[in-house]
């Protein structure tokens, strides 16, 4: 089966509505299918992975572990736009520290998100083949 | 050109499904191949085969089913996704017995299936355009 790049867009908060979990779910499973697959985070989409989140209080599952488990699945690009963070008075020191062990350098464990400017994500949104927005 | 269409919307309450519509309606009349339809999100709702607007209102159900989207082999390709059609109390015939329930909503036009088929349709067609908000 042909390899294309396939970009996950995800605009909307962890809670609230149904788009954050189900747009992971469909990430967990594209992992299957082998192909070249980024994440990008804007607007409200950077809250899915800031740091700390806990939902006792509104009886919802917190998934926001699961993104951790992104790196065994060898999805280590996860773009978060500088401008949606700045907005929301957050800084890349308020996201969750993911990282992938990186098996072209010894396993070394590297960081799997990177804040760029929307102009940057912009670029590397025009150099996907497919791009899913949730 | 090979087109698949996501839409993650439900039905009435939001334009996406209808939108969806005209675009695989046009694309088909200008002679464009629908490779696949896939319902994600409350856009499964799209499936009931229940669905009973008045009647001087459009049936979003039947307009898709009407457009008649088949592969080689005859099966369907208005395709709902499992996991978002359970949740969301949309059942086949078959995940109805399996989880010992009686009845079933889902359209025959359409048919359940998985996360997968997604993926594929986005390495299969040319263009995925997704409709929602």
């Amino acid at each position: 089966m042909a390899t294309k790049k396939f970009m996950y867009l995800n605009r909307k908060a962890s809670y609230g509505t149904a788009y954050a979990i189900e747009s992971l779910e469909v990430v967990l499973i594209a992992a299957a299918f082998e192909q070249d697959v980024s994440l990008a985070f804007i607007d409200d989409g950077v809250y899915q992975i800031v740091e700390g989140q806990n939902t006792d209080g509104i009886g919802m599952k917190n998934f926001s572990k699961t993104f951790h488990a992104l790196g065994d699945y060898d999805i280590n690009k996860l773009y978060v736009s500088a401008e949606s963070l700045e907005e929301r008075g957050l800084t890349a020191d308020d996201l969750m520290p993911l990282v992938y062990e990186d098996e072209d350098d010894d396993w070394e464990e590297k960081p799997s998100v990177k804040v760029v400017s929307n102009a940057e994500l912009t670029e590397i949104m025009s150099e996907q083949d497919v791009c899913l927005s949730f | 050109m090979k087109f698949s269409i996501q839409i993650n919307e439900g039905p009435y309450q939001h334009q996406a499904s209808d939108s969806a519509y005209q675009f695989a309606k046009a694309a088909i009349a200008a002679g464009h191949e629908i490779f696949r339809v896939f319902f994600y999100h409350d856009g499964v709702n799209n499936a009931s085969r229940f669905t009973m607007p008045p009647q001087d209102d459009r049936n979003v159900i039947n307009q898709w089913a009407e457009l008649d989207i088949k592969n080689a082999d005859g099966e369907p390709e208005l395709v709902v996704c499992i996991a978002a059609a359970l949740r969301r109390g949309m059942l086949d015939e078959s995940e109805a017995s399996k989880n010992g329930i009686e009845g079933n909503n889902i359209h025959p036009a359409f048919r359940i299936s998985g996360l997968g088929q997604l993926i594929e349709a986005g390495i299969q067609s040319d263009r995925l355009v997704v409709f929602g908000d």
